[in-house]
């Protein structure tokens, strides 16, 4: 298999990706993922922070072609994933590697945890059978456990040795790209900055590149290059880290700024004591007329979404209107 | 708003030794803290600290799946709670002392309505009619923030967002207006808008109902703001204790600023401080 | 309980690798000296025609038990197979299946193994596969409830997003999460096939003469119940012996899974 891969083009592509889930017993299609797009290049990391329901963990798992998509594509390393047969899938998913939220359930009880890292580098076949074990003390290093402890089953772990380990087997077979759902949100906050800072440095020295979904805009400072705020399955900010932080233009953007618990007791106090202002973001529909823009989308056709700075981006739906 | 000493719980060398099969292990090792009426105070460290087991203690609640052996006192008002007979016990929990725990998922019953379970609990512990326990509930509902409580009293908890169910859970926790209020992790399952949400309900119940808070959590974040003084717990001791600017201000041990080194944090220009 | 279970399973197989070589005698081996009482020569007594009964009770039962341990083994592995197909790949296969199982299951295990057994004759073969076609459903639906479950489970998802083939997932990630109610089913239905095979015998229906089994034995004892007790105390008493071993050993596997899960 040949990779073309273009400076111009980049490692991951999504354009207009949706996922309708069907209607069930008297209830309508949810529409989980509405038309969302975004490039990811080398070496990059893009934190996609929205609250649960927002429609990002569909999102990461229909890039991974885990979950059916209903519309839009999604190419890595310039491929149409979507268009691959079976082989042709199973055998990109070395390219592409995921990394789950709970670290209880995503590692077989069963199995020995040098089984479960020796697994993926079985199924590709990316090193000579001899080189296996090698390469999974090489792994356990890589992400700061011990080697003597493979023959241990996951519930020797702790959360965050557990973690490691997810961690471990996604880089078993050197991918491009990973997606991190939510890796650290089980795990204790110090053991969560632990992860991070890990993730941060295996990516410097693999040239790895992130899709990392979370709800806390303080957590992916650290480790984001660039920020997409999802919000009722579509994206309602994106921009780079600096920029997104510096001037937040959404609404919602602001409000999860707003959420992030200052560590200082004399603010945190204040902040918390002043009743917060119930802004209602759920069931906002798109309004006839001119947006908070001044542009008249369903008249012009175009998409709702604006610039703001250079590469910042910002959507005018799920605009809360101004009390009266 | 700090009680007279002694004034509501007084905890003297509380140890917790659990039995798994023929292996024991001492969870709690001999931690003494004060409880004044009305006060707030945090438990702060990682998991398997023993601070989730110090607070069962005092509902003398045993773990899932295993067995406990207490030791030291639990003076609440006067009583030993870990000497009482266990019917005591059971009036103390939920109208004296109410917990809120960590996943509002799995704290509800599936198949009854919200409003039926924070009813039973009314009339369990204040006798009231099937009406008047009705009427409290909805009250209840209202109070922590719950909107056209009459209606969703009667929904079931699957019809909730997990922040809404964890209001539910305070609901049921404040309804009989407990001296204290205990709170594991409340906001650990949540994402971080609810979470503000939640603290800031917290705040404002323990404000109207003059309740005392004992509010545990790993995250140093969520206890900023929240409670007058603070409790470090590692490997079932207690390392550091002050008040929260204190304790901010100037951390004496390292494990504490380890932990608060950990807090993520932005500052009002949302920079990485 | 476990070890008692395990106690009496241990020296059911040794009767049924070994049982031509401990029997005393040639259970065949006819003598004068009919419907005796329990003597030095025949610990247990004899039958109408003077047979040990002790031999016979020994042969018998390694015949009951072989077609007993094989069958439910066919069983087994049927309904493994069948099972997990049906729970993991789901759809329209799983529906098709699952009825036609439905429509073996609905029938009383009884009625169904003597009908099968009329129309193909009873010989130790046929009875093999009577008791695995009457068996298989049962087994297959306590395999397909929990990988229903499992194949839901986060580790699974893993697996199939490093590129792990379904198959694969399938018998190295689902199946050995589920072996605990299959042991569990698989020792009832020991239980109860013992059971079956014994009455089916009973009935003549059984493996036919000159082997000893039993069912038989229970049957052609009734007429003598009163002038020689043991002979139909014999094969009650091993009847229940055999069953219980299952039954035992089923319960204390519960338990001890039960523990182990947590």
């Amino acid at each position: 298999m040949t990779e073309i891969l273009q400076q111009a083009v980049p490692l991951l592509r999504v354009r207009d990706l949706s996922v309708t889930f069907p209607a069930r017993s008297g209830k309508a299609p949810v529409l989980a993922v509405d038309r969302v797009s975004f490039d990811i290049g080398r070496a990059q990391t893009l934190a996609l922070v929205g609250e649960s329901g927002s429609g990002k963990t569909t999102t990461g798992r229909a890039i991974l072609q885990l979950q059916a998509r209903s519309g839009g594509s999604v190419q890595l390393l310039g491929r149409e994933l979507g268009q691959l047969s079976r082989d042709g899938l199973r055998s990109m998913r070395r390219h592409m590697q995921f990394v789950l939220q709970n670290p209880y359930s995503s590692l077989h009880p069963r199995m020995t945890v040098a089984q479960t890292l020796a697994e993926p580098l079985r199924v590709h076949r990316c090193v000579p059978a001899e080189s296996v074990t090698a390469r999974v003390a090489e792994l356990m290093m890589l992400v700061g456990l011990d080697p003597a402890m493979v023959s241990r089953y996951p519930h020797e772990f702790s959360g965050g040795q557990r973690q490691r380990i997810v961690i471990a087997r996604a880089l078993a077979v050197t991918p491009d790209f990973v997606v991190c759902d939510e890796p650290v949100s089980a795990l204790d906050v110090s053991t969560q900055a632990q992860i991070v800072a890990l993730l941060k440095s295996l990516q410097t020295r693999l040239g790895l590149s992130y899709l990392f979904i979370a709800h806390d805009l303080a957590l992916v400072r650290q480790v984001a290059h660039r920020i997409a705020v999802m919000f009722g399955g579509q994206i309602v900010e994106m921009g780079g880290s600096d920029q997104v932080y510096g001037n937040p233009s959404h609404p919602y953007t602001r409000a999860l700024l707003d959420a992030v618990p200052v560590p200082d007791p004399v603010l945190q106090r204040q902040k918390l004591s002043e009743s917060a202002a119930d802004v209602q973001f759920h069931g906002l529909r798109p309004k006839a007329g001119p947006c908070v823009f001044g542009e008249d989308h369903a008249q012009s056709g175009t998409a709702c979404w604006h610039e703001v700075g250079a590469g910042h981006g910002v959507s005018c739906r799920f605009w809360p209107t101004p009390a009266a | 708003m700090m009680g007279a000493p002694g004034a509501l719980l007084q905890v003297r060398g509380l140890t917790a030794q659990f039995n798994r099969g023929d292996v024991a292990s001492q969870v709690v090792k001999g931690i003494s803290f004060d409880i004044g009426a009305g006060e707030s105070v945090g438990f702060v460290g990682e998991s398997g600290c023993g601070k989730s087991v110090t607070a069962r203690a005092l509902m003398r609640l045993a773990p899932e799946g295993s067995s406990v052996a207490w030791g030291g006192t639990v003076l609440f008002k006067g009583q030993d709670l870990l000497q009482v007979k266990e019917r005591v016990m059971q009036d103390i929990r939920g109208r004296r002392i109410a917990m809120v725990f960590q996943d509002p998922m799995s704290s509800l019953n599936p198949v009854l309505t919200v409003g039926a379970q924070i009813a039973d609990i009314v009339r369990r512990h204040t006798g009231a009619s099937a009406s008047q326990a009705r009427k409290r509930s909805v009250e209840l509902l209202d109070l922590v923030g719950i909107r056209d409580a009459a209606r969703r009293a009667d929904d079931y908890p699957h019809q909730f967002s997990g922040g809404m169910r964890q209001r539910v859970l305070i609901a049921i926790a404040v309804s009989c207006q407990p001296d204290l209020l205990i709170a594991d992790e409340p906001t650990t399952a949540l994402d971080v808008t609810v979470q503000a949400q939640i603290l800031r309900l917290l705040m404002r119940l323990r404000r109207e109902l003059g309740m005392a808070l004992m509010l545990i959590t790993h995250d140093f974040g969520v206890i900023a703001g929240m409670v007058d003084r603070v409790h470090v717990m590692l490997d079932g001791s207690i390392v550091e204790t002050g008040t929260v600017d204190a304790l901010f201000a100037n951390p004496q041990q390292a494990y504490t600023q380890a932990l608060l080194a950990a807090v993520p944090r932005l500052d009002a220009a949302g920079r990485l401080v | 309980m476990m070890s008692i279970g395990l106690l009496m399973l241990a020296s059911l197989v040794v009767i049924t690798l070994f049982g031509t070589w401990i029997a005393p005698y040639n259970p065949s081996e006819t003598s004068a000296d009919s419907l005796a009482g329990p003597t030095a020569a025949h610990w247990l007594g004899t039958d109408s025609i003077g047979r040990d009964l002790l031999s016979r009770l020994i042969v018998g039962g390694r015949t009951t038990l072989l077609i007993t341990f094989v069958a439910v083994t066919l069983a087994v592995c049927c309904g493994l197979v069948l099972g997990l197909f049906c729970g993991y790949v789901g759809g329209l296969a799983d529906q098709v299946v699952m009825r036609v199982l439905d429509v073996v299951f609905a029938f009383p295990v009884f009625l169904l193994a003597i009908a099968v057994v009329a129309a193909l004759g009873p010989s130790v073969p046929n009875l093999i596969l009577t008791i695995a076609i009457v068996y298989t459903p049962r087994l297959a639906r306590v395999v397909r409830g929990p990988v229903l479950s499992v194949k839901r489970w986060d580790h699974v998802e893993a697996a199939r997003s490093v590129g792990v083939s379904e198959f694969n997932i399938a018998t190295r990630h689902v199946l050995p999460l589920i072996v605990s109610p299959v042991l569990v089913e698989t020792s009832l239905t020991l239980a109860q096939t013992i059971f079956t095979i014994t009455a089916l015998s009973f009935l003549g229906l059984g493996p036919p003469p000159p082997d000893p089994n039993w069912g038989a034995m229970l049957s052609e004892a009734r007429q003598f119940m009163e002038l020689a007790p043991l002979t139909v105390i014999g094969p009650a008493a091993a009847i229940v012996f055999a069953t219980l071993t299952f039954i035992v050993l089923a319960n204390g596997l519960r338990e001890r899974l039960d523990v182990a899960s947590r």
